[in-house]
This record gives structure tokens, C-alpha cells and sequence, in this order.
């Protein structure tokens, strides 16, 4: 019922944030300001958090519209490192395209790409140590590559087949890997986020020498856990880098619904008093120098740091999600942003040391490496044919013993399997 | 072999014995919690603990048990051994994500490859007139959870050894200190003074290191009329019923939910025939719901 109004104020009015296209609509971005290069110069590593709260609402970029790098920002990678930042970032592009396409000739259930946002999840970890601790969301398979995870396990892994090093019990992409330094993934958004806070605080308090840097999306900020790890980082100026890979969308829920509208995600920073860096997230040079600075400044026991890169999700969601059924067609070809890995392979054109001959050659090569992985992880099985871990593994592992009861459970659902499709059942 | 020196003691300072204990002689145990550090907790479970072993060990956090779970997890994952507190069993739920979804579920879906040995200290149950947040037993909440061991101490003795096989566990345990019996143990009648610990049997303690394994019940009192079954505060109430109506029932504390200590009570059912349960929980899906099942389900107790 509503509530009679007493006296003459104006009505209430409840904002529902809308996103400015839609389905139909043509995007126009030209109201994303884009700043120039070198606007906010980097300041010194161990600088007050309170001097540099323009960074949080500023652009930190590097490579310019000619695709030349300048500025303080400048990371200065020689050559063959950028070639090998371009050549992680194509593989990752192909190994998304390959499963993406196995998921739709039903070899699996589920996939996640990360096209667009590529330089978030490779050029971060090329400014990290290999021992730092990543705790990734479901979006940075990337980490994984660039350290050289055997493509082949990620792939048993989305198979769910008798390969898997996860046995079946995880949904695709939800990888783990503690030789790599990659945390077991979490369905439940944000939860890494206290976890990399603590990994962080314990390695402080063992005056051990490696940071942890975490990962999640725009919309995953509106999680507690998020505030929680803010607070808790701040607190003990705990030596970890928090990212937010703002792609603009949360599933069909615009960046608005965690509340863009009003601020950036960076500046979420400003509150609890660490530092906060806004970065271009589709210049690979800017987001690795933005990780290097905060990866230097964690290392100093200068404290944390919020890194938000504004980026795009190019494509769908996941496998299950149609963008075309909540936002305009084209909207990643109309991102004034570019792309990350066209900007960073023009950058190696412009500076001389790449070719488009080149590029197309090394497509052509990772495509037949990531094909030729795919066959042998189709030797493990894929989704649904029969071949994976045996049945009663499904019960190991809650516990580092297996209790009586879970004992009991398993040998029921054996006794029951064999009752049921008879002593071939396990053959099949 | 001399016995090991023993010490009167109250709950809580067999609670802080064992803490002080395992701080000692693994450098790996971290304290944390709402105002366990510079004060040593509401109920001083952890008093004197930070003067003795240094801030980085025991230390306050801020009012945020999503956060406290949480970094614990993380710690845990680093390769310590976390025992945070949370400062009643009520405000457990703020966390309850970061239990149910990452520490219980990390060793599973990891398959290994990353563990949570984290106890999770926090007193539950009712009793001190604190109303409806300060007086829940929300230990179905956990035992529902597949990968949390849930354990619950009705003596001084049980409460030390059981909190150092906790910590020593290699996967996280939720202890469940019953507050109502923190200084003696309550009979159930309000009009009787609360005896203190040191006359009571479960009240000599080793100070020293000693374990009570988890999944193992104790037959407090035995019997032939009726099995009871129990734990907690009720221990004590169940105890001072028997006596009063002088039947000849035996009692098992349970002293760990999950993983139940089945053959005790498959052997204690069997021997009298008839089985009770008495908990403080909310009846209905409560624990005594799964015990009622585990009792009637095997054919060889019936
Ligand atoms: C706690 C929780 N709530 C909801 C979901 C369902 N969910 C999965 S992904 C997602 C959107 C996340 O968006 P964002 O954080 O922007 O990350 P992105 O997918 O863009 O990388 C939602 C709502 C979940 N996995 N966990
Ligand atoms: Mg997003």
C-alpha cells in the first residue's frame, strides 16, 4: 500500500541503472574519455596512497594511437619479450577458439573465453615472479599459459576425462594447479579474494619474499567478500595485488549494476586507503607496467594495491550465454580501446620487429599445437563417453581419511551400479 | 614413567592450555579472531596468549567473519595452521560461505593439490540469558556439510585434548565450545548454584600435550535400561537427571559430531535396546533427526 504523502516534498523516484545500448541499438562509445598518454605519470612505488587518487580515476596507458610506447609508464620489455607476450596472448586466443568450439560439438558442457581481455591475464603474469601465488577467477586461463601448464591437462580438465587431474569434480575451466602457483578455482564468486589476503599475510609473517595477486570481474565487486579482503589488506598492509577486470559486463548485467555509474572501480581504493591504479586493459605495456609497480611496491612491503583494467568481454559470457539477447551488435568493434593483442602485435610492427607475414605464420602454428593437443586429450575421453575416473573416486578427498560413512555411501552406490547395469557397467 | 603433571582447570583455561600448548610446539598455528589479541577474547580464552607468543601469532582482526574464514583459508593454503575464533556461534554466518563453499570443498575440489587445516573456534549454545543472538546451536548447519569435522566438548580434559587433535587435523574442524559450562557444568536446574570445574570429574588436566582423537565418542555413565545419546552442555543436564531419577540409563557424549563415532553407539543400542537423544538444537533437522536415522538404519542394531 502506498504511503500517504504528509506534507509536500516530491515524490521518491527508485533508479534502476540501464545500460545506454541494446539489442537494436548501435553502441556509442564517445563518451568514454580516454586520456593521454602519460596524463598521470607514474609516481614513485612507495608513494602515500593519498597523493595518488588521480591514478584511480585516470587511464594509465602506454602505447599511443601510432602504437609507439611513451611516457613514465613505459615498461621498456625488450623485444623478445614482447614477442613472447604476443605469443601467449595467440595462444590463449587459440586455445579459447578450439574449446569453445569443442564445447558446441558437445565434446564438453561448458567454456569460457577470454577474448578481448587477453593482456589481464598474460601480461600480469610476465610482471609477477613464477613463485608468486595467483588466485584467479574463471576468466584467466592465461596465467596458466604463460606459465607453461601442459595445455594438454587444462584440456583433460574440460573433458572431465580419466586425464583430469581435478577427477571430474569441478566444472570446466575451474582449474587448479599449486605447482604453478594458480589457486583451485571457486564457482562462488569472489571468495578468492580474502583467501589471496591471507596466502599474502602468511608469507608476510613468515617474512617469505612472494606476493599473491588476485583476480576477479566488475560485477564480483559488489560481493562482500570483496570488502572484506579490502579491509582485511588494508589492515595489515599485506603484501597483495587485487585486480578488477572491468569488462563492462557481469553475464547480461551491465558494469552499472556494481556501480559504475558512480565512480570507478579503482577508487573503491581510496576508502580503505591503498593504492589504486586505472589502467587501459587492452594495452598489454600498460597493464604489465601497472602489475610491475604494485608487484614492486607489495615486494617493499609498500602494501597493496587495487588495479582496475578497463577493458571489453568481446564475446559471450560462456558457452551457455547469448549477448545478442541483451546488448548491441558490435559493440567490441566499436571499443575505443582496440584489441589487445592487434595493438600489442602492431606495436611490434611499428617498432620493426614483426611482420603481418610473420603473424599469420605463428595463428597458423599455434593452431596446429593446440590441435594436435586436443588429440591426444581426446585419447583421455571427452564429456559423456564413458571414459573418466572410476565412479567411487567421487567420494575421496573430502576428507584426508575417508570416514565410515562416506565409505558406506560408496560401496552402496557400487553395490547399486552393479545391481543396476550388471558387471559390464564398469567396462563401458 | 611419572604421570604427566596435571592442573585443575576450568573450560577455559583447558581451551587456552591447548591453544598455548600448540602455539608452542608448532610454528605454524596462527590465532586470530574479534578481540583475541592485546585482550584475549570476551570469554579470555586466549588471555596472555599474545604476550607470550608475539603479535604476528595471535593478533585482533577487524569485525568481519567473511574476512576472518576467509584469510584463514588463504593462510591455511600458504601452509599454516589458522585457528581463528569467531566470537560466538551466532555471527558465524557471515562466514559461512567461505566455510561451506571454499574450506570444506578445497581438499575435494582440488583434488588434492591444496588443503584447509583450519579449526575454527566459537562458543555456541544457551543458557547465559543472552537471547536469540547469543545463545544458537547451529551445529547441523555444519555436520550437513561434507569436508568439516564438527566437534563439541562437554569437559575441561575433552575440551584440551579434543581442540589439539583439531589443530593437528589436516582438514578444517568447526569446536563448538558449550559457554554455559565454560566455568562448571550445568545440571539444567536454574535454582541450583553452578558447582565451579575443580569439583568435578574432567577437570584435571595435562598441561602439557596430549589428544583426543576426533570420531570418538565416551561412555560416560553405563547402563542397561536406555541409551542416551548427547552432548554439550545437555551432557550435564542428562547426567543429573539420571541420578536424580535414578535409572539406570548410559550416557554417550558424543564429543564429535561428524565423523559420528558409530560403533559405540551401535554397540551401546544393541546392548540396552532402546536409544534416546537429548541436544539443545532446534528440533526439527536438527542432529538428533540424523542420529534417530543412524540408530534405526542398520539392520544389525534393530
Ligand atoms: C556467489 C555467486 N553468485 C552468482 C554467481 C553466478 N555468476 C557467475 S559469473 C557471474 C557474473 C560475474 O561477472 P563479473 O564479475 O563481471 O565477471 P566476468 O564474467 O565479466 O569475467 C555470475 C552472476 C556465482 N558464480 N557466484
Ligand atoms: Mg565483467
Amino acid at each position: 500500500m502506498a504511503h500517504a504523502p504528509k506534507d509536500n516534498h516530491a515524490p521518491l523516484h527508485l533508479h534502476i541503472p540501464e545500460p545506454k545500448f541494446r539489442p537494436g541499438d548501435v553502441a556509442d562509445f564517445s563518451d568514454i574519455i580516454v586520456p593521454e598518454v602519460d596524463a598521470n605519470p607514474r609516481p614513485d612505488e612507495h608513494v602515500a596512497p593519498a597523493n595518488i587518487h588521480a591514478l584511480a580515476y585516470g587511464l594509465v596507458r602506454v602505447l599511443g594511437d601510432d602504437h609507439q610506447p611513451s611516457g613514465s609508464w613505459n615498461p621498456n620489455l625488450d623485444v623478445d619479450t614482447l614477442r613472447v607476450m604476443l605469443r601467449k596472448m595467440l595462444l590463449l586466443r587459440a586455445f579459447d577458439d578450439r574449446m569453445f568450439r569443442a564445447q558446441r560439438q558437445g565434446k564438453t558442457s561448458f567454456y569460457m573465453k577470454s577474448f578481448g581481455e587477453e593482456a589481464t591475464s598474460v601480461a600480469t603474469t610476465m610482471a609477477l615472479h613464477s613463485d608468486d601465488m595467483c588466485f584467479p577467477s574463471y576468466r584467466q586461463q592465461g596465467i596458466l599459459i604463460t606459465r607453461d601448464y601442459p595445455l594438454v591437462d587444462m584440456m583433460n580438465q574440460i573433458y572431465s576425462n580419466r586425464g583430469d587431474r581435478l577427477k571430474g569434480r569441478q566444472l570446466p575451466i575451474m582449474y587448479s594447479a599449486k605447482e604453478y602457483g594458480f589457486f583451485s578455482i571457486s564457482g562462488n564468486l569472489t571468495t578468492q579474494y580474502p583467501q589471496a589476503v591471507g596466502w599474502a599475510m602468511a608469507s608476510a609473517s613468515r617474512a617469505d619474499t612472494r606476493i599473491s595477486a588476485v583476480w576477479c570481474g566488475d560485477g564480483s565487486t559488489a560481493e562482500g567478500d570483496f570488502h572484506s579482503a579490502l579491509t582485511f589488506a588494508a589492515v595489515y598492509n599485506a603484501p597483495v595485488i587485487f585486480q578488477v577486470v572491468n569488462n563492462q559486463w557481469a553475464i547480461s548485467s551491465f558494469s552499472g549494476f556494481a556501480g559504475s555509474e558512480r565512480t570507478t572501480f579503482a577508487a573503491r581504493a581510496i576508502g580503505y586507503g591503498i593504492a589504486g591504479l586505472r589502467v587501459d586493459g587492452n594495452d598489454a605495456l600498460a597493464v604489465y607496467a601497472a602489475m610491475q609497480w604494485a608487484a614492486n611496491r607489495a615486494r617493499n612491503n609498500g602494501g597493496p594495491t587495487l588495479i582496475e583494467y578497463f577493458t571489453y568481454r568481446g564475446e559471450g559470457h560462456s558457452t551457455s550465454d547469448d549477448p545478442g539477447a541483451y546488448r548491441a551488435a558490435e559493440e567490441y568493434a566499436l571499443w575505443p580501446l582496440g584489441d589487445p593483442v592487434t595493438r600489442l602485435k602492431e606495436h611490434l610492427i611499428a617498432i620493426g620487429a614483426w611482420t603481418d607475414a610473420q603473424h599469420e605464420s605463428l595463428i597458423i602454428e599455434l593452431s596446429v599445437q593446440v590441435k594436435a593437443v586436443q588429440k591426444e586429450a581426446e585419447q583421455n575421453g571427452i564429456l559423456g563417453h564413458g571414459l573418466h575416473h572410476p565412479f567411487e573416486t567421487m567420494f575421496e578427498d573430502v576428507f584426508e581419511e575417508m570416514p565410515w560413512h562416506l565409505k558406506e555411501q560408496c560401496a552402496q552406490m557400487l553395490e547399486e551400479q552393479k545391481d543396476k547395469f550388471g558387471p559390464e557397467w564398469e567396462a563401458r | 614413567m611419572a604421570e604427566p603433571a596435571t592442573k585443575k582447570m576450568n573450560m577455559i583455561e583447558a581451551i587456552n592450555s591447548a591453544l598455548d600448548v600448540m602455539l608452542a610446539k608448532d610454528p605454524e598455528v596462527v590465532i586470530m579472531g574479534e578481540d583475541v589479541g592485546y585482550f584475549g577474547g570476551v570469554f579470555r580464552a586466549t588471555a596472555g596468549l599474545q604476550a607470550k607468543h608475539g603479535k604476528t601469532r595471535v593478533f585482533d582482526t577487524p569485525i568481519s567473519e567473511c574476512g576472518i574464514i576467509g584469510v584463514g583459508v588463504g593462510m591455511a593454503a600458504y601452509g599454516l595452521r589458522p585457528v581463528p575464533e569467531i566470537q560466538f556461534a551466532d555471527y558465524i554466518y557471515p562466514g559461512l560461505d567461505q566455510l561451506v563453499s571454499e574450506a570444506a570443498r578445497l581438499r575435494y575440489r582440488s583434488a588434492n593439490d591444496f588443503t584447509c587445516p583450519m579449526t575454527v573456534r566459537s562458543p555456541f549454545g544457551g543458557g547465559i540469558f543472552g537471547g536469540q543472538t547469543h545463545s544458537q546451536s547451529p551445529e547441523s548447519l555444519f555436520t550437513h556439510v561434507c569436508g568439516i569435522k564438527t566437534v563439541i566438548p562437554a569437559t575441561p580434559y575433552d575440551a584440551k585434548g579434543l581442540l589439539i587433535a583439531a589443530i593437528e587435523d589436516n582438514d578444517p574442524v568447526v569446536f563448538f565450545e558449550p559457554k554455559r559450562i565454560y566455568n562448571g557444568p550445568f545440571t539444567g536446574y536454574y535454582d541450583r548454584p553452578v558447582e565451579p570445574w575443580s569439583k568435578h570429574a574432567g577437570s584435571d588436566v595435562p598441561e602439557g600435550h596430549y589428544r583426543i582423537n576426533l570420531g570418538e565418542a565416551a561412555v560416560v555413565r553405563e547402563g542397561e535400561a536406555v541409551t542416551v545419546l548427547t552432548y554439550g552442555t545437555m551432557v550435564h543436564v542428562v547426567k543429573a537427571v539420571v541420578a536424580d531419577q535414578g535409572f539406570d540409563a548410559e550416557i554417550i557424549d558424543l564429543r564429535t559430531l561428524l565423523p559420528l563415532d558409530i560403533a559405540t553407539i551401535e554397540a551401546s543400542v544393541k546392548k540396552t535396546g532402546r536409544c534416546m537423544v537429548v541436544h539443545e538444537a532446534t528440533r526439527t533437522s536438527g542432529f538428533g533427526a540424523e542420529l534417530a536415522a543412524q540408530v534405526q538404519e542398520p539392520a544389525s542394531i534393530i
